[in-house]
């Protein structure tokens, strides 16, 4: 491969699409005669519907129908049949208008269906319904006590706890330093900008195009296929922008489900969006509550590391992420018990949201490495280094790389981390308290199957294809940067085409595993081509390329270069007028090898450093500045990298200082449920960021060397502000978010 | 949304008129609290009255030497008027500190005055609420209070009013003018709210009816001495947990007149110019001064939980407030 492209800063393809407004999301697809939907959500939390009346919903004029339990088609009764890719293995995927329960405040009860958005939306209102209330628990501090709690098991694709190693108990009991905290994280919602919305368009032969917002198309086509009883000839879904997902739209949301059942039932196209409330209604990052206890020499060097962690999740789904795993991985230490629960509460399913687990679990055991830090009065950096893990800790693997001791020293150069004073409270202007912290992030790189297309028109045009999506992260312009590095093209000759089930099978949009896998399938695609296109060149006439192998040969510029001598070439041009005339078609699947990963393991790492003011009265926080310092591998689009990495600092911030559903305990719901009251930062709250990518090659992550970035930027930023808060004003906030109430 | 009569005011004994005649009617000027509670079936208007087109867009010089404020001026006209600015700049302050850039270009002073609570249960026609629906319970009281009321609360209602501009306005002894069916009548801005009683689901004074024509300020602006501190959530785009409009007039070291007001407390601007005539006026402007006048201030603040907070964050920010006004102008 060449680097004219890779690791540049390269604006994304699909950007003038964005800004004119030519790229339509879900909402935007119309189709004639389209019905509008609007969802009536549940008031109570648990219990049971007694009556639903829609007798004066159906009176408004452009009414078209009120689903409830008591109207709805046969649906399957059995609840496996709405599994999805990405539920958990334990429990009963919810299954709106089925019954007459409520699991949840907020579930889907109804849906009000009429030829205008606004006619539908006045129904809506108009539905009445009597419950009968049963007694619901939605408060983790009691639930703890007196829910079962459930030990963990198995998730596809999310591992349980390793076993114990050594003897914790003995080694903390014997620690000259000993720690003990908890931590406590609360419900967050992903809240993309985009609200959930799904168009099914009811084509003339009765099959169905769907858009919906989805980071996949193939998982949304599974369940309505499943569930609806239609073939996947018959269910064609398509989403090709996505406005931000963040894990929400991993799982398919009722939207999906409501619109298609009212297009088959009435025969007719039907649009469905959430409102912004609603969406307070869907997944979120669960509760959690973490017991730490870190026993440690008194030159900090780690002795014992025991980690218990508690997590909400529903009554019906057993839905649980890896939090506790991360306080195991990342020191040396021989004594280390890791523990796991789940928590069930009369709450909707939680779900995957930006570095799930992590974003809570990395928190947890980066402040209480600052605490250690304190109590042992080892500088934070150095303490680190000295428990440093040159191997995975928890499956005791070599790592494929791990370039974190160079984020450490980068980002302390540019950040200035000298300045620092080490003893709380010592630096400040009139009443306000400056400080100084830092912390360290880590997050998965793996790599899944997935299948990519590449078509080469005899113009030399490049289309290149996947079943993938592009919620925000730049996928379109990478997947064209791989390409035209591959095939020696300028971008403005590639079509990149994704999220559309004709489409080769890409997983799950998640897990920042995208690059990864799709990048390294487009990237084989290529080559395939490339290989096609090398034939034709080498059998043109006096080729200079005649007999050479790919790998003596380099793609660039629409050229076909000798490497040992590139005044030797082919252009492509005449090597594709060599062809048949019809496009060179090539498809690839790629997946991990198993061969080059055995014995590795890959993650990407940061160091975060944060500057912060506190005022002294007010315990009022200004995030000055963070400087991440970040160990991604190879980086694709410079541009687009350090735009996801931006993106996570600024959740960061608000998962310190700002983001928190607050729930009326007695009634079980959320009630900040809008943006006015749900906050998260504002450009005011947002300063100077600064973002380091240091050097790391890997050629064991997958073949092309790059590791996902979607998650890494906002993992250990929300530490490294509280341990800059404790530094600012000598506090210690085991609680998130660090609210002003706390400082005070 | 219901369906209602949209009437474009003529003028404005016609508005005042037609809005008297029946019931549930709603002026509408910059419309941007009262759409949303429309849209979250909070309110439900059976007719809006169209205001803008009234010539209510002036801000003009008073033969008093006050200015007066025409009802439909808008938040940013208002806060970027030279004049205001120059005389009266706690209340740029205050305004400037409110909302954002796009609803400041919208919202007008007569339909800050009219801002509804920004209480969590209010805008959920799913719960109770008395503000909403009298009779049905205050969950707020033992629920999310965060940003609710410590002082002048009711076993009903512990809503706050959410306004910056109206703490600035109360301070500066503002005067509302409202004109209506029995005629035109001036009222105090400090008096214009009213505290939730057995009546929550009522804000102002304003009768069946009446039209704020515009806000009068006196001469005196404080224009040397003032402040507006505003603590909150996030440093944008956020409702006061306490804010403090401060305005002082200063000579030798010795206050000669004040005007203090408090926001995010209480369901109106709270203002006691009978604790500023005892314990500010010809006292020393210093911090022993500072702190006997909160204390009389902030006396019987009750929390309900969550906003506890606010008895520590209040008498803090009200010092605050008072220093920097004390000292505005020095280089410290």
């Amino acid at each position: 491969m060449n680097t004219h492209l890779i690791g540049t800063d390269v604006n994304r393809i699909d950007g003038p699409a964005k800004v004119s407004g030519a790229a339509k999301y879900a909402g935007e697809f119309f189709a004639p005669d389209m019905l509008y939907a609007y969802v009536v959500s549940a008031s109570v939390t648990h219990g049971e519907i007694k009556s639903i009346n829609i007798d004066k919903a159906m009176k408004v004029p452009g009414a078209v129908k009120v689903f409830t339990h008591k109207n709805r088609p046969h649906l399957p009764w059995f609840d496996r049949t709405y599994l999805d890719e990405d539920a958990p293995i334990d429990g009963s995927p919810l299954r709106p208008l089925y019954d007459a329960r409520v699991h949840h405040n907020g579930q889907p009860i109804a849906l009000a269906v009429a030829e205008t958005f606004e006619a539908a939306r006045y129904m809506a209102t108009l539905v009445s319904i009597e419950y009968k209330a049963l007694t619901h628990q939605t408060d983790m501090a009691i639930a703890i006590h007196e829910a079962e709690k459930v030990k963990k098991t198995n998730r596809a694709g999310i591992e349980a706890p390793p076993k114990l190693r050594g003897n914790s108990a003995e080694a903390y009991a014997a620690a000259a330093i000993k720690l003990d905290k908890e931590y406590h994280s609360p419900t967050e919602f992903h809240n993309p900008m985009e609200l959930f919305t799904t168009t099914v368009v009811y084509n003339s032969d009765e099959t169905l195009t769907i858009y919906d917002k989805t980071q996949s198309v193939s998982n949304s086509q599974l369940y309505v296929t499943n569930i609806f009883g239609y073939s996947k000839d018959e269910v064609r879904v398509e989403s090709p922008f996505v406005g931000g997902a963040f894990g929400s739209a991993l799982r398919p949301q009722h939207q999906l489900f409501l619109a298609t059942l009212a297009a088959k039932v009435l025969k007719r196209s039907v649009r469905l969006t959430l409102t912004r409330d609603q969406m307070f209604t869907l997944c979120h990052r669960p509760e959690t509550l973490q017991e730490i206890r870190l026993g440690a020499d008194t030159d900090g060097t780690l002795q014992a590391i025991h980690t218990e962690t508690f997590q909400v999740t529903s009554r019906y789904e057993n839905y649980f992420e890896v939090i506790a795993n991360w306080s195991g991985l990342s020191y040396r230490c021989d004594n280390v018990t890791m523990e796991e629960s789940t928590v069930a509460m009369d709450t909707v399913t939680p779900g995957d949201m930006r570095a799930p687990g992590a974003a809570q679990g990395v928190w947890a055991i980066e402040t209480a490495m600052d605490e250690l830090a304190v109590a042992t009065g080892r500088d934070p950096i150095e303490l680190r280094l000295q428990n440093y893990a040159d191997k995975d800790q928890n499956h005791d693997k070599k790592y494929s790389s791990k370039e974190l001791k160079e984020c450490y020293r980068q980002g302390a150069e540019l950040f200035d981390w000298t300045r620092r004073k080490s003893k709380p409270r010592s630096n400040r202007r009139g009443s306000t308290l400056i400080g100084h912290g830092m912390a360290g992030g880590v997050w998965e790189s793996p790599q899944m199957p997935a299948a990519a297309k590449a078509s080469l028109s005899p113009d030399g045009t490049l289309t290149v294809a996947s079943g993938t999506s592009d919620i925000g992260t730049g996928t379109y312009t990478a997947m064209a940067i791989l390409a035209g590095e591959t095939l020696g093209l300028p971008l403005d000759r590639i079509i990149v085409k994704l999220g559309d089930t004709e489409l080769p099978v890409a997983p799950l949009e998640g897990g920042s595993w995208t690059i990864s896998s799709v990048g390294t399938a487009v990237t084989e695609a290529c080559k395939a081509v490339s290989k096609k296109v090398l034939k034709l060149a080498a059998g043109l006439d006096n080729s200079p390329l005649k007999g050479a192998s790919l790998k003596e040969v380099e793609f660039s510029e629409e050229r076909i270069l000798l490497r040992s001598d590139r005044s030797r070439f082919v252009s492509l041009q005449a090597a594709l007028a060599a062809g048949d005339g019809k496009p060179i078609v090539e498809k690839a699947k790629s997946g991990p090898s198993l061969l080059k990963q055995h014995g590795y393991k890959s993650f990407t790492h940061s160091a975060v450093f944060a500057e912060v003011e506190v005022d002294e009265d007010f315990g009022t926080v200004s995030v000055c500045r963070i400087v991440s310092a970040i160990a991604g591998g190879r980086i694709i689009n410079h541009e687009a990298a350090r735009s996801q990495i931006i993106g996570g600092i600024v959740w960061g911030i608000g998962m310190a200082l700002q983001e928190e559903a607050v729930t009326d305990h007695q009634l079980g719901r959320i009630m900040n449920h809008n943006f006015a009251e749900y906050h998260t930062p504002v450009n005011a709250d947002v300063h100077d960021i600064e973002v380091i990518f240091v050097p790391e090659v890997d050629d064991i992550v997958n073949p092309i060397g790059a590791k996902g970035l979607g998650e890494i930027g906002l993992v250990g930023v929300a530490a490294a502000i509280g341990n800059a808060i404790y530094n600012a004003t000598g506090v210690r906030v085991r609680k998130l978010p660090i609210t002003l109430d706390k400082l005070i | 949304m219901n369906n209602f009569q949209y009437v474009r005011a003529a003028d404005l004994s016609g508005a005042a008129q037609f809005a008297s005649s029946r019931d549930g009617v709603s002026f509408i000027a910059g419309g941007t609290n009262l759409v949303d509670l429309m849209k979250y079936s909070v309110v439900h208007p059976t007719a809006l009255v169209d205001l803008n087109r009234l010539s209510l867009h002036e801000i003009t010089d008073r033969p008093e030497g006050g200015v007066r404020i025409g009802a439909l001026v808008t938040n940013s006209n208002l806060a970027y008027h030279p004049v205001i600015s120059a005389r009266y700049p706690m209340l740029s302050r205050a305004i400037l500190a409110g909302a954002s850039p796009q609803l400041r270009n919208k919202a007008t002073t007569g339909g800050n005055l009219l801002q509804r609570t920004r209480c969590v249960y209010f805008y959920d026609p799913a719960v109770p609420c008395n503000k909403r629906e009298p009779g049905t319970g205050c969950p707020a009281k033992e629920g999310a209070n965060r940003i609710l009321a410590i002082l002048g609360t009711s076993v009903q209602c512990i809503a706050t009013h959410p306004s910056d501009m109206c703490v600035a306005m109360a301070a500066l002894s503002a005067i509302v003018q409202v004109t209506g069916p029995s005629g035109d009548r001036s009222v105090p801005l400090a008096d214009f709210h009213r505290l939730p009683g057995e009546h929550p689901e009522i804000d102002t004074v304003l009768s069946k009816g009446e039209i704020i024509t515009a806000v009068d300020l006196p001469a005196t602006g404080f224009a040397g001495n003032s402040a507006y501190v505003k603590v909150r959530d996030r440093q944008s785009y956020a409702f006061a947990l306490i804010s403090v409009a401060a305005g002082l007039e200063i000579v030798d070291g010795f206050i000669t007149h004040a005007g203090v007001a408090l926001g995010g407390v209480a369901h109106k601007p709270w203002r006691s110019a009978e604790l500023e005539q005892r314990l500010l006026v010809g006292k020393p402007a210093n911090r022993n001064t500072w702190h006997d006048f909160q204390t009389a201030l902030l006396d019987g603040a009750q929390g309900f939980g969550e906003n506890d907070f606010k008895l520590k964050l209040a008498p803090v920010t009200l010092v605050r407030a008072l220093e920097q006004a004390a000292h505005e102008g020095e280089t410290i």
